[in-house]
């Protein structure tokens, strides 16, 4: 074996086999996938019955009332004072009542709970109320109820992305958007996370003075190359690892509760031209079609469109790109200083590109394709977090290609200029570094 | 006989100051070769670019007349002065690490650490954090993979700071059997009189240049102060008017009722004559001649004096007095 390859065998091993490692590769994939479970299990979780008992006084209005977006609904034919004992007996969450006058004067209506009433339930009441009221007006105004039928169009957009090679693939801005901006998140943390760790090892073995055993052995770019190298297979692991077991803990869940993961079903041609169809079955098409438009249900089907091979293999490019690029800085930081006190002056000019990629990320992700997010995703600097943000909408090939090819050059020219600082920095103690005494170090 | 490792015209610059100088050595096969000077002379830097970490701007290097390349890096053992290891990791697994930066299989390495750990005692440490050792067991773990892989030349750089008496005694016999077996040594200290008895050769390093080699015998010879010492009892009248034109006194003092001289003895005279001349007005308790050390040699070297002729009269008397430490 190499000594290079010795060297990143005892930095891979002595970190892989430590607590803190086995702790946050059990607990990032549990964090992963709870974010893909969670929608279903909160779309579960709303599913549980807000039950409402109506008081209908008038006697217009306790049929039209469907149980609908999780709310139940009870007529009760008693008056409302035993309505409101049931409730407080927890039959009900809520008691409406629909005074005589209502339809006079609908400010009488009342919704009664004991707790802070259930939004949704309470919009869906005033929605149907609404609806009630005006069709019963509007026939008392002697217009005819299908023709009412007929003007009723539930309206909802889907959003239909072009792709290069003309096919049409249905857009979840949503998905897309949380996405970009998680992986652009995580690629961030991965970065620094393992960016830091090469700082610390880097000092370690500067302050502990073992450097200088060592580099009577290998050459100091050797030692160098050989931590960068270990450390970023252990990110690499430790990613790999997530993801696996990520899809597995999914896999199980949708395997355990397939209830849970209910799909739109393939993409159907409807409402071609709603002339065609008779209003009944319209809004029958248009019931089914909802029934899976909740956030959740759009969550679950946005990501089922998601290509994740693409998304995993430019993961771990600008990973490791990224990783390379900024690592080698940190490892001539923590090889020009004597301490950690000493490395927040030089931290800070490198982390800020990386923070401030994460926060244009956020700007970006409003304008994908724009002229700041494809300038963002060359400049090696921020390309890592910005292409992460942009992948998921889909970016062209010559931009991936470009900003892929940048980011290799990129780090390859901090690694070399890391590689003269470390050198000359690495062995030397006690003296007072200032950027002008780095500037040095690297014409030599 | 022949030499394992020579230099020539060694120069080193840094920014703002010159490391070294125009500095040649040559080290002959099988002897212990001593690099003296204070801290900050350039040893360091010397042994740097004998190690390879660093090269020089100018000379060269050559390791039995090849000059020195990177393969020469597994014949060379190095101690550094300022020596760690992981803290963190344990002793066995990290000796057997730097080992195998040595160039040595993972088995073999094993082996050989197990013995020079059951020599140095230190094998029920094999798996314990580096950070559980006292000062004095890490510096022997240290040293123990400096010579593991039997390297052709060992360097020591201040070897002995940090170590008790009891192990640098220890240390200053396996440097001196592993000598007998074959190995050239080059030891770096500023300290000069903890080698002085160990050296075969030296050479004195100030301010970045060489100012002084040679075999130790002949420097001391070629550095004779000619400064005797004498006790007298009974001195008749002063000295002054006893010791005469080759006699220069350099300090008179009263001890214990005796009188205390120190007399520089220029030729063609010789201790003989002076001895005669002081044994017809006194009682000669004492005499000796103050030998120099190889810390009188350097201070000789760089003021021109001897600390012995400069210092006041509660300078030592005898060398062997001398505290280790300057």
């Amino acid at each position: 074996m190499s000594k290079t390859g010795i060297i990143i065998k005892r930095e891979y091993a002595s970190r892989v086999r430590k607590r803190s490692f086995i702790v946050m590769t059990i607990l990032g994939p549990l964090l992963l996938a709870a974010l893909f479970v969670a929608p279903a299990i909160i779309a579960q979780i709303s599913e549980e019955d807000y039950q409402v008992a109506i008081v209908d006084d008038s006697g217009l209005f306790y049929d039209r009332f469907k149980d609908a977006n999780n709310v139940r609904f009870t007529h009760l034919p008693v008056g409302i004072d035993f309505a409101l004992e049931q409730m407080k007996e927890n039959r009900f969450d809520a008691v409406l009542h629909i005074p005589e006058t209502a339809f006079q004067a609908p400010s009488t209506l009342r919704l009664f709970s004991e707790k802070a009433a259930n939004l949704n339930a309470k919009l869906y009441i005033e929605n149907v109320l609404k609806h009630e009221f005006e069709s019963l007006k509007m026939s008392a105004a002697g217009i005819d109820k299908e023709v009412l039928r007929a003007i009723e169009t539930p309206i909802s957009i889907h959003a239909v992305r072009i792709l290069d090679d003309g096919l049409e693939q249905a857009d979840y801005p949503e998905v897309t958007m949380g996405l970009g901006l998680v992986s652009g998140i995580l690629i961030y943390i991965f970065i620094f996370l393992f960016g830091s760790q090469v700082l610390r090892g880097v000092l370690e073995e500067k302050s502990s003075r073992i450097v200088e055993i060592i580099v009577s052995s290998v050459k100091p770019f050797q030692l160098m190359a050989g931590k960068i190298i270990g450390i970023g297979l252990v990110g690499l692991t430790q990613f790999l690892i997530w993801i696996i077991l990520t899809f597995s803990i999914i896999g199980v869940t949708q395997a355990a509760f397939p209830e849970l993961f209910r799909f739109t079903p393939d993409e159907q041609v409807y409402i071609t031209s709603s002339q065609m169809l008779n209003p009944e079955d319209l809004k029958q098409q248009m019931e089914t079609i909802q029934q899976f438009d909740t956030t959740a249900g759009r969550i679950l089907e946005g990501l089922s469109a998601i290509n994740f091979p693409v998304m995993i293999l430019s993961f771990i490019f600008y990973f490791l790109g990224g990783y390379l690029l900024y690592s080698s800085l940190f490892a001539a930081i923590g090889a020009a200083v004597d301490n950690e006190a000493d490395t927040q002056q030089f931290m800070l000019p490198v982390t800020i590109p990386l923070l401030f990629a994460l926060i244009m990320g956020q700007m970006v992700i409003n304008n994908p394709s724009g002229d700041m997010a494809f300038w963002l995703s060359m400049i090696p600097l921020t390309s890592p977090v910005i292409m992460m943000v942009r992948i998921p909408f889909g970016v062209p090939y010559f931009d991936l290609f470009l900003s892929a090819g940048l980011l290799i050059l990129g780090f390859m020219f901090t690694t070399w200029l890391a590689a003269k600082i470390y050198r000359t920095g690495i062995l030397m103690h006690g003296k007072k570094i200032t950027y002008s005494v780095i500037w040095k170090w690297i014409k030599q | 006989m022949t030499l394992l490792l020579r230099s020539e015209n060694i120069t080193k610059n840094y920014t703002n100051h010159c490391a070294l100088d125009n500095v040649s050595i040559e080290v002959s096969e099988q002897s212990i070769y001593g690099l003296l000077g204070p801290n900050g002379a350039g040893k360091t830097t010397l042994i740097r670019i004998i190690n390879q970490i660093i090269s020089p701007d100018q000379g060269h290097l050559f390791f039995r007349d090849q000059a020195l390349n990177p393969a020469h890096v597994h014949k060379i053992g190095y101690l550094p002065e300022e020596r760690g290891l992981y803290k963190k990791m344990k002793v066995g697994e990290q000796a057997i690490y730097l080992a195998q930066l040595k160039g040595l299989k993972r088995q073999q390495a094993r082996k050989l650490l197990k013995g020079w750990f059951d020599k140095f005692d230190l094998l029920p440490w094999w798996d314990k954090k580096v950070e559980e050792l006292s000062k004095g067991m890490q510096q022997k773990v240290q040293f123990i993979i400096t010579v593991l892989h039997q390297p052709e030349l060992l360097i020591f750089d201040e070897p002995f700071s940090g170590f008790d008496p009891i192990n640098v005694n220890l240390l200053k016999q396996e440097i001196l059997r592993l000598r007998n077996e074959g190995a050239t040594i080059i030891f770096s200290t500023h300290n000069m009189g903890s080698v002085e008895e160990l050296c075969d050769h030296i050479a004195l390093i100030d301010k970045s240049k060489k100012i002084l080699d040679g075999n130790v015998r002949q420097v001391k010879k070629d550095h004779a102060t000619h400064i005797f010492q004498l006790e007298m009892e009974g001195l008749k009248k002063p000295l002054e008017n006893i010791l005469d034109k080759p006699f220069e006194i350099i300090k008179t003092w009263k001890h214990n009722g005796h009188t205390m001289a120190r007399v520089k003895v220029n030729a063609p005279a010789t201790s003989n004559d002076l001895v005669k001349k002081v044994l017809d007005h006194s009682h000669l308790v004492a005499f000796s001649e103050l030998t120099p050390t190889m810390n009188d040699i350097f201070i000789k070297n760089v003021t021109g004096k001897y600390p012995m002729e400069t210092h006041d009269a509660n300078h030592r008397i005898n060398p062997e007095e001398l505290p280790l430490e300057q």
